[in-house]
């Protein structure tokens, strides 16, 4: 298992358009990938769990995978969490 | 009789037609025990409803695609995700095959767990994310009960559509032809109907109320969504009224589009540049919408403010790159940190201060908390690459100031090269203009900046000595004063001996009663709100410099604002 903290900075926070990408991403992984923030742990393959975590600019969130290919998983997704998108 | 509903104008436009009332039926569905034999085949049609949805909203987002392109269609495929969600799609299955009960009441349950989730959170964003579930379930729901969802695709006359609300897909499937706008009992500007309707360019109206239920489909209605007011069954003298007004904001508005791709030059040839102020990179949309000559203004406190520790080097420097390329080398000036006064940071710990506009703000602080200022300034010139830059440094009041933090942007610059990252050498810095001591000393300051930005507001607080947030001295807010007017010339005039250029980013630069004089005194950009540019462009396209030139001596010379307005309206009804 690895886990790695970061901080968000796209503007707008995690709304549709980064969600989207980010949990399309997990989804390729066989690993499980979990994210939390604070006291809540949620499923990173639901954008209904992502969008749950109501991730801001400026939060910390922790990445957490476990299993399969979870190097690769842990490098391709922390970018993903810290990326500026466009809207 | 006339009956007047009033909501938020979400999209702009007036709209003149029959009512057509619509809306989802949505019954509670009842809770249903199946047998442990039952809960396979009960799987199996969730499942089949989940995938006739699928299709529906693939044919949806195919097709708002092909209007509208790919990036408004994406929030479909955010749909088609939640079909695919293990929080929506697995815990019904689950619960389907635990609780033994029928797919409806289970689809139901989680969904409004779901909805009730969504709706709590803080972000406003985030809760508008509860119309997408109620849109999508809606939908699995409507093939369970047998019922699948209306469409808006088939209106067969001219309508205004009225609603509950609009979901996403409802307003993707709006047949342009016939739907001339829409108005919602609820809703926000930020809802997705009422963006979409933004790109549509379809006037619409949200949170008009539950008295929408009341609007009998084929009742005439006046939609007017400049004002945010909806005239339900209006008297032949209004009608003819909003028919005058319609054409007139027609016409308005295709003439304004039309300017968004043209250059903004004078009457009299003068090449200005008319910029946007922007406060986010969401900011950056309106900007390229309203054709924009460049980003006056880019107030970087927004990076600073609403969290609990500093942006660090590296999150600055990709917000500043991104803005700088979105702008695709067109001028962007940021404005280093201006925090005090007004704008707290709580982070910050800085002393109670009895006088905070008076006190230790904006440039000041930055050069007593240095790693602040040197943080900001890194991350700054190793964006400059990335697009046409300029640094302007806020609240310079004496020389010294500007030339400390000349020398520590400098250091900062020869440490990068050192380091072996690319600095741009184009790289413009200036000082905005808002303490009259500068103003009165520009001459000096000239000669030691590429650019002159004068910030009216605070110009204006501090020459009145009245505080522009206090109520009882809000009259002594006097853009078009002589005394502020003398100021601003002598600023103009210093840059203009040094040959360098002046613009303003103030709420002055967007007012069409000062922007005559301020052209006619040799101002060279304006920066103003994003949607303030095009009916500025159309004003400039009207003046004359030369005319206006002599016409600002005269208004420097008189005695007070009521003069020079009044001499301004006089000398433009004649134009």
């Amino acid at each position: 298992m690895l886990t790695q903290t970061y901080t968000v900075i796209h503007p707008s926070g995690f709304h549709a358009r980064p969600t989207k990408v980010f949990v399309h991403t997990a989804t390729q992984y066989p690993c499980k990938v979990s994210l939390i923030k604070g006291t809540k742990k949620i499923n990173a393959k639901s954008s209904l769990g992502l969008l749950s975590l109501g991730l801001k600019q400026g939060d910390e969130v922790t990445l957490e995978v476990d299993g399969e290919r979870e190097a690769e998983a842990l490098q391709e997704l922390g970018a993903l969490l810290t990326k500026i998108y466009e809207e | 009789m006339a009956k007047i509903l009033t909501g938020i104008a979400a999209s702009p436009g007036i709209a003149i037609a029959k009512a057509f009332r619509f809306g989802h039926a949505a019954p509670t569905p009842e809770r249903k025990t199946i047998a442990d034999s039952e809960t396979e085949a009960e799987a199996a049609r969730f499942r089949e409803a989940v995938r006739l949805a699928q299709g529906e909203i693939e044919e949806i987002r195919a097709q708002t695609e092909r209007r509208l392109g790919a990036q408004k269609a994406e929030i479909f495929e955010a749909h088609l995700m939640l079909l695919e969600d293990p929080d929506l799609v697995d815990v019904t299955l689950d619960k389907i095959a635990e609780e033994k009960i029928n797919a409806e009441y289970a689809l139901y349950e989680v969904t409004n767990a779901v909805v009730d989730m969504l709706q709590e959170m803080e972000d406003e964003l985030l809760r508008e994310r509860a119309a997408d579930v109620k849109d999508v379930s809606g939908r699995v729901m409507g093939h369970l009960i047998g019922q699948p969802y209306a469409s808006l695709s088939g209106l067969s006359e001219e309508s205004v559509v009225i609603a509950e609300d609009l979901t996403p897909s409802d307003t993707a499937q709006l047949d342009l032809e016939y739907a001339l706008g829409f108005a919602t009992a609820v809703g926000s500007r930020t809802s997705h109907s009422a963006i979409m309707a933004r790109s549509l360019e379809l006037p619409a109206i949200v949170g008009i109320g539950a008295e929408a239920a009341s609007i009998p489909t084929g009742t005439v209605v006046i939609l007017d969504a400049a004002e945010g007011k909806l005239i339900v069954d209006p008297s032949e003298e209004e009608l003819r009224e909003y028919r005058g007004k319609k054409a007139a904001y027609e016409e308005r508005r295709a003439k304004l589009k039309q300017l968004s791709g043209q250059p903004s030059v004078s009457a009299d040839g003068v090449r200005l540049e008319l910029a946007a102020n922007i406060g986010s990179v969401e900011d950056l949309a309106k900007v390229l919408e309203n054709g924009a000559d460049g980003v006056g203004l880019f107030r970087t406190e927004f990076l600073y403010m609403g969290r609990s520790s500093f942006p660090s080097e590296e999150e600055q420097y990709r917000i500043y790159k991104h803005v700088l390329e979105k702008m695709n080398g067109k001028r962007v000036v940021i404005r280093t940190l201006d925090i005090g006064g007004d704008k707290e940071l709580p982070y910050l710990e800085l002393p109670k201060e009895s006088n905070p506009f008076l006190g230790l703000r904006a440039l000041r602080l930055c050069l007593d908390r240095q790693d602040l200022f040197r943080t900001q300034l890194r991350a700054l010139l190793r964006a400059s690459t990335a697009g046409k830059l300029n640094v302007m440094f806020p609240m310079i009041a004496v020389l010294s100031e500007l030339r400390e933090a000349k020398r520590i942007m400098e250091e900062e610059r020869e440490k990068l090269l050192r380091e072996g990252t690319p600095v741009s050498d184009s790289i413009e810095v200036g000082m905005m203009i808002e303490i009259p001591a500068a103003a009165l000393n520009a001459d000096s300051f000239a000669k030691e900046v590429d650019f002159f930005s004068i910030g009216t507001n605070d110009l204006i607080q501090y020459t009145m000595a009245a505080d522009r947030m206090n109520e009882a001295v809000a009259y002594l807010y006097q853009p078009y004063h002589p005394s502020i007017l003398r100021l601003i010339g002598m600023v103009i005039r210093a840059a203009n001996r040094a040959g360098k250029w002046t613009g303003m980013c103030g709420e002055m630069a967007g007012d069409p009663t000062a922007i005559p004089l301020l052209l006619g005194m040799g101002l060279n950009e304006f920066s103003m709100s994003a949607g303030s540019v095009l009916p500025a462009r159309e004003l400039v396209g009207q003046l004359s410099k030369r005319e206006w030139a002599a016409f600002a001596e005269e208004a420097l010379a008189m005695g007070s604002q009521e003069e020079v307005k009044q001499f301004v309206e006089d000398k433009r009804r004649f134009d």
